[in-house]
């Protein structure tokens, strides 16, 4: 291909035909990215001309993992298609869940109520309001009990988001799993695990960031030692893109996070190809297509140097950025919600062209409430369809080549390098965080964002523009009763009598007593969580006799 | 004097993209601000806003708890003598907007609604009217 030919046509074009079509008839607007460049009206050999093929994609399976992380990707396996899921008392959501695989669901995910994600069990005066919401509401291990009751744990995967309390719930999933008979070694699921990101934008922080980042690294050094096809972490960039940031700042903030633990972990003498191949990550998708198809090849490929050159890796699977999507959830919109459906289908092909490992769709409802069973049907009914008739999976990253898609993957990862640098300059990521200036640059898009939603510029169908004036939003909305807080207290206040108390008191004092000892492999509390839940400690005794040593994190406010 | 607006998240819901543009929102429209930072109970809401003298409250919550809460928060204000007017926003369904609305809170923004809207009806709150235009 002849570069400088195709400039002299392209520029022949220039000033024929296009001149004189825009004489008599303009564009309709100028076209740019939400996190700044202008996008050109047309993508030619020109913008790769130094774009060297193997340097910047190669093949899939392999360094720098643009294509993909696996060398057939779709047409070896389909992603996991994983529906978030999770309400009310463990009986109900263990019901949804057999629904769910039912219907052809290949892996759980569990959402659990707010409670249990920030350590109050549900009879805490803070809980109130609060219990089965959001989630499923867990206290002891006779809740995860019922919650897995006839799903076979040695046979699926697991998903929990669960962070500042994920070793308690990791640790149940595990005794859960021995009574099925299970080995640990083979339990295959995700922990969140993720604290920078919650401090950042999500807002399950419990501890200050120092011993959580110590309860991070304990669970990951923990399942590299016990639980080896155990994911210990996903590091999110969800949140922070649903907090408001851009495509490109979800990245540049996930990246740093995880380069944060790679640090913390090592720095306690773990070698980074012990625990690096476990680590994965979690993304949105949202509205701009090839944007978000961008980022993910981007981000795959910024992981791989990071972990190569700079942590010095060198078991390839440590250089894979592999990872879970769901569609953006902020997408959606309470006026006519069917539309929904149709915004989910579009991020979840994107989705699925960046090369995503499991899938969640949201469901049309999700601005309102939890979704119905109807709704999540077609959720899950849309990735299917997407698997298996539209013919995308057949072969691997079909977009890989398109001068625009190229362009796009090559600027975003420029811009994330610049952020790297720049959180970099300021200390690292824990440091950025505690002067807040992550929060404030999400803060700041979130509300250019709506800025823009305001005055039209960025147009929201059914919100801004094309508005149905008579519209009175009436679909079926799921419900929790506040009935499930009253259940769940009884079954607490029931097995708190029924324990052996004095071993729960010992089990919370040597949780009390290792957690004033330093971080070290040796002092790693995971192990005296375990025996603690299998002594029915409940989740807020042991989050308390942490806060008795930690003490608990107050965050400031950034507007 | 600019008047006072507290802006609060109420329960354990750490969602506050919402909370923070309203916040930015009003402060941009000349008020002064006060953001409670998430994870509040409704006792703690009171209290800051007796503390900081607030002329009028908007309270946040995308966790579905917002009748429990909310209720709590309506209830502490009437035992404190307070009688500062409440609005709310939040993932909240058309079904519970009249029993917010019975429970006292004067306005209920709920998923999409534009800044614009809620500036104007705040206005309306504070008893100011539409063309006194802007607080500046």
């Amino acid at each position: 291909m002849d570069l400088k030919k195709i400039i002299e046509e392209r520029e022949k074009w220039e000033s024929g035909i296009l001149k004189k079509f825009l004489e008599k008839a303009p564009e309709r607007k100028d076209f740019k990215l939400d996190f700044g460049p202008k996008i050109e009206r047309l993508y030619t050999p020109e913008h790769l001309a130094d774009w060297d093929y193997l340097d910047k994609l190669g093949f899939p399976g392999q360094f720098p993992y643009t294509r993909g992380v696996y060398p057939t990707m779709y047409r070896g396996r389909l992603w996991t298609m994983r529906q978030y899921a999770g309400f009310g008392t463990a009986e109900e959501t263990n019901k949804r869940y057999k629904f769910l695989l039912s219907q052809g669901q290949m892996g759980l995910s569990v959402a659990f109520d707010l409670p249990t994600q920030v350590g109050y069990d549900s009879d805490d005066p803070m809980a109130l309001g609060e219990v089965g919401k959001v989630g499923v509401a867990v206290d002891t291990i006779e809740d995860m009990r019922i919650l897995f009751d006839g799903i076979p744990l040695a046979k699926i995967s697991t998903s929990m988001t669960i962070n500042s309390t994920a070793a308690i719930l990791l640790t149940m999933y595990q005794l859960i799993g021995e009574e099925q008979g299970a080995d640990p070694k083979i339990l295959r699921g995700t922990v969140q695990n993720d604290i920078l990101k919650e401090y950042i934008a999500r807002g399950t922080y419990i501890f200050p960031p120092q011993p959580s980042m110590r309860l991070v690294a304990d669970v990951i050094v923990y399942c590299a030692e016990n639980m080896p096809k155990w994911n210990p972490i996903s590091i999110s960039g969800y949140h922070i893109r649903e907090a408001g940031s851009t495509a490109v700042q979800e990245v540049a903030f996930t990246i740093a996070d995880g380069m944060e633990y790679v640090n913390w972990v090592t720095k306690r003498g773990v070698d980074v190809d012990k625990f690096a191949p476990r680590l994965s990550f979690f993304f949105a998708a949202h509205n701009n297509f090839f944007e978000e198809i961008a980022k993910f090849r981007a981000a795959r490929r910024v992981w791989a140097k990071v972990m190569k050159e700079r942590f010095g890796a060198k078991n390839p699977k440590s250089w894979m950025l592999r990872f879970h999507t769901q569609t953006g959830g902020s997408t959606l919109t309470a006026q006519q919600p069917l539309n929904n459906i149709i915004r989910v289908t579009i991020q979840a092909l994107a989705a699925v062209l960046g090369g995503t490992q499991s899938l969640h769709t949201n469901s049309y409802d999700e601005a309102l409430a939890l979704p119905t069973e109807k709704s999540v049907e077609i959720a899950l009914r849309t990735q299917q369809i997407i698997a298996y008739e539209s013919g995308v999976t057949d072969t691997i990253d079909p977009m890989g080549g398109s001068y625009y898609v190229e362009w796009l993957t090559d600027t975003i990862e420029e811009e994330v390098w610049k952020y790297l640098d720049e959180i970099e300059r300021k200390g690292g990521m824990t440091q950025a965080i505690e002067v807040g200036y992550i929060q404030k640059e999400i803060a700041d898009s979130a509300y250019k964002i709506q800025m823009d939603i305001e005055s039209g510029e960025r147009v929201v169908v059914g919100v801004n523009k094309f508005v149905d004036e008579s519209e009175e939003i009436n679909i079926e909305i799921m419900k929790v009763s506040e009935e499930v807080a009253r259940r769940q207290i009884e079954r607490l206040q029931r097995i708190k009598s029924n324990r052996d108390n004095s071993k729960v008191e010992e089990a919370l004092d040597m949780i009390r007593k290792m957690a004033e000892k330093d971080e070290s492999n040796e002092t790693n509390l995971v192990p005296h969580i375990y025996n603690a839940v299998k002594h029915y400690a409940t989740l807020g005794e042991i989050v308390q006799a942490l806060k008795d040593v930690f003490g608990e994190y107050r965050a400031p406010t950034i507007i | 004097m600019k008047k006072r607006i507290l802006i609060a998240k109420v329960g354990l819901d750490g969602h506050d993209r919402g909370a923070k543009v309203v916040a930015r929102a009003l402060k941009d429209a000349g008020y002064e601000v006060i953001y409670t930072g998430i994870r509040q109970s409704p006792e703690q809401v009171v209290e800051t806003a007796l503390q900081e003298d607030v002329d009028l409250i908007g309270l946040s919550c995308l966790s579905g708890a917002h009748i429990p809460l909310f209720k709590r928060v309506m209830e502490l204000l009437k035992e404190y003598n307070l009688n500062i007017p409440v609005f709310c926003g939040g993932t909240i369904p058309p079904d519970d907007v009249p029993v917010l609305k019975k429970m006292g809170i004067a306005e209920v923004f709920g998923p999409g609604s534009s800044l614009k809207l809620i500036v104007e009806k705040v206005r309306k709150l504070l008893g100011e009217g539409e063309d006194n235009g802007g607080n500046t």
